[in-house]
């Protein structure tokens, strides 16, 4: 095919007729590969006012839908200018091929709508931000009505769901927290011990790591884990659902997405976090004490000794109560974003983005606002 | 060649020979054996799961048989890479039995995304071209700036179709064209692809359940049952035939009235 010679239109004064008429000679493939050029061409092409234009379509070598177009664009812009175009030696194929063209109304000029001013777009912007907590509130209300209903009727609480959830959000998530609470007890352990050596004031590592890791970092390490982990599967799933159509199938059997498909997760988060707190808790302290033996000297039951007495059973309560909150933030912001899908594969990725960044900044400003609470309440 | 030249070449579009495919366990097909002609409408019948999709996809190279071999414009395509594959699939175009159109694209996006992997073509022209492949499809000129979610299933089906033509191909496969489209729609589709036979001189092949679009638009048609082709001919010979397979197909109830409706517009 690419070896056919381009589609060529040589334009001249018809032989043996009055100066008036032009003849134009098709010849060449004029097909999707070979109008390229040609196309290129006729944007620069200046066209005769009026007379008689004869188009010779006898040594077209080949005609796809492409060039037919092409062709029949050329004819169309002839005759609005006022000529009388006459085609001519078009095999019948061909022929029938143009004819099949000009048979169909076709939008070739897409309106392309006008780039809004600045202030519209402060404007549009305010709005839909507006209008996006407005919906959040009000999917936080739903969920609120669901789960009072849910209190009401015991009976339809799904526990096969939620201890689904459950392992998938807790259970399966032990090695990775596990591992990166380890990870951090032990960085935190051998910054500390550097500072702490010149003061001789080793012991106090052990002070250093059970609060930094009981009070703050654990849970947060946890929740913004989860977040990635769990959150964007939310997203996803519930997101798939709707391009799916399964929401409203759900609907159509009677049951509610919100009773199906967000309860279960968010009682399945706030039951998990918390425990997987706990265990991070024990992992990161686990990693402190192995830092603390290598570079410290402080044996194992020193430590645990230390840690006895250097922490208040509050320190743990307050790391442990966040939990629940953020487990709160991480699932209904997971749900809420998956619902908010609209018919693409596009927007399923956009939402999981959104989803991810926006629990993970909420659980953090979340974390902020305790520590300032706690400051007051003195704890 | 041009496109109403493509159907004077010598010999089959595509030819299937002693085609074996298996799932596990699971025989699908067994010694296929097919060939479609230059400019016909071909189309391959049989009851769910009876392999028909799966021939198709390992024509259009999607998916490897057990063995066998698959001529495709005279050329072997079983065990071609993407890259090998490439020539020859800019010269068919496929329509997916769900669309498959990209969601996040729209209509014209769509058919001008083939245009720009494959041409060299300016992006006015692309768009006027997307327009016209629309058009062809019988589509509304307002249904180029919709997204896919924005359309009917019958819409999606022809917007599916403009894709497939954006390179002007010789050779379309469409997979269930009418299936989950309302009568109307469906009868629309039944001309759509003569139409697109006559006037653009394509070679078409579909996989259908549908019998008045075999009536209505099917030169020949193969019957695969039992793992293979139990047989192949026009409608009127299928409709004589002995095989209890093919009789179930066309003398339940739904394949009579089909064929009552087929002699009426006789």
């Amino acid at each position: 095919m690419t070896s056919q010679p381009a589609a060529q239109l040589n334009i001249g004064a018809a032989p043996a007729s009055d100066a008036a008429t032009v003849e134009m000679r098709c010849t060449g493939a004029w097909t999707v590969d070979g109008i390229a050029e040609l196309d290129r061409l006729l944007e620069t092409l200046s066209w005769p006012e009026r007379g008689e234009v004869v188009v010779d379509g006898s040594a077209l070598s080949s005609l796809d839908t492409s060039g037919a177009w092409i062709l029949h664009r050329t004819l169309r812009a002839l005759e609005r200018r006022g000529c009388t175009v006459r085609v001519q030696g078009l095999r019948p194929e061909f022929g029938s091929l143009l004819a099949l063209i000009a048979s169909r109304e076709i939008a070739t000029a897409t309106p392309v709508a006008a780039a809004p001013g600045s202030l519209e777009r402060l404007g549009r912007l305010a709005w839909t931000g507006l209008h996006g907590l407005a919906a959040y509130f009000a999917f936080v209300g739903e969920t609120s009505i669901a789960l009072l209903h849910s209190v009401a009727h015991p009976d339809r609480i799904r526990w096969r769901v939620i201890l689904h959830n459950m392992q998938s959000a807790g259970i399966d998530a032990l090695p990775i927290t596990g591992f990166l609470s380890f990870l951090l007890g032990l960085v935190i352990a051998y910054q500390g011990a550097d500072q702490l050596q010149r003061f001789g004031a080793n012991i106090f590592v052990v002070d250093l790591v059970a609060l930094a890791m009981l009070r703050e970092l654990s849970p947060l390490l946890t929740a913004i884990i989860v977040a990635g982990r769990s959150g964007s599967a939310y997203t996803a799933q519930i997101g798939t659902m709707k391009v799916t159509e399964e929401i409203d199938a759900l609907r159509t059997i009677g049951v509610g997405a919100q009773e199906q498909l967000v309860l279960p997760k968010i009682t399945a988060l706030v039951i998990v976090l918390p425990l997987l707190t706990v265990y991070t808790d024990i992992t990161g302290i686990l990693g402190g004490m192995v830092m603390a033996r290598a570079k410290l000297d402080i044996t194992f039951p020193v430590f645990l000794d230390r840690l006895d007495e250097a922490i208040a059973i509050s320190s743990y309560w307050t790391g442990i109560s966040k939990a629940p909150i953020f487990a709160m933030i991480i699932a209904l912001v997971g749900c809420y974003r998956g619902f908010h899908v609209t018919g693409s594969a596009e927007s399923v990725g956009e939402q999981t983005t959104m989803s991810v960044v926006q629990s993970i900044f909420l659980v953090i400003a979340a974390d902020a606002l305790f520590s300032i609470v706690f400051i007051w309440l003195d704890l | 060649m041009g496109p109403n030249e493509r159907n004077a070449g010598t010999g089959p579009v595509i030819e299937v020979r002693d085609l074996n495919t298996r799932f596990g366990a699971a025989v699908v097909h067994e010694n296929v054996n097919l060939s479609v002609e230059p400019g016909e409408i071909f189309a391959l019948i049989g009851g769910s799961g009876a392999g028909k999709s799966t021939l198709l996809r390992e024509i259009i190279v999607l998916q490897p048989p057990v063995s066998g071999s698959i001529r495709v414009f005279g050329q072997e395509v079983v065990g071609l890479s993407d890259d090998a594959a490439l020539p020859l699939r800019r010269r068919w175009g496929v329509m997916f039995e769900r669309g498959a159109l990209f969601s996040s694209l729209t209509v014209a996006e769509n058919v001008a995304m083939v245009l720009h992997e494959h041409t060299h073509l300016g992006e006015r022209v692309i768009g006027e071209i997307a327009a016209v492949k629309i058009a062809l499809t019988g589509l509304p000129p307002d249904a180029g700036p919709k997204y896919p979610s924005e359309l009917s299933g019958g819409m999606r089906k022809r917007a599916s179709l403009a894709r497939a033509l954006a390179l002007d191909p010789e050779l379309l496969f469409l997979d269930e064209p009418t299936a989950g489209l309302d009568p109307l729609s469906a009868t629309g589709i039944d001309e759509l692809v003569r139409s697109l036979r006559d006037g653009l001189g394509l070679t078409i092949m579909m996989v259908t359940h549908d019998l008045d679009l075999l009536w209505r638009a099917a030169d020949r048609v193969a019957v695969l049952g039992r793992n293979r082709i139990v047989g192949v001919g026009t409608m009127t010979e299928l409709s004589r035939s002995e095989d209890p397979l093919i009789r179930q197909y066309f003398f339940g109830p739904r394949g009579r009235a089909a064929r009552q409706q087929a002699w009426k517009n006789e």
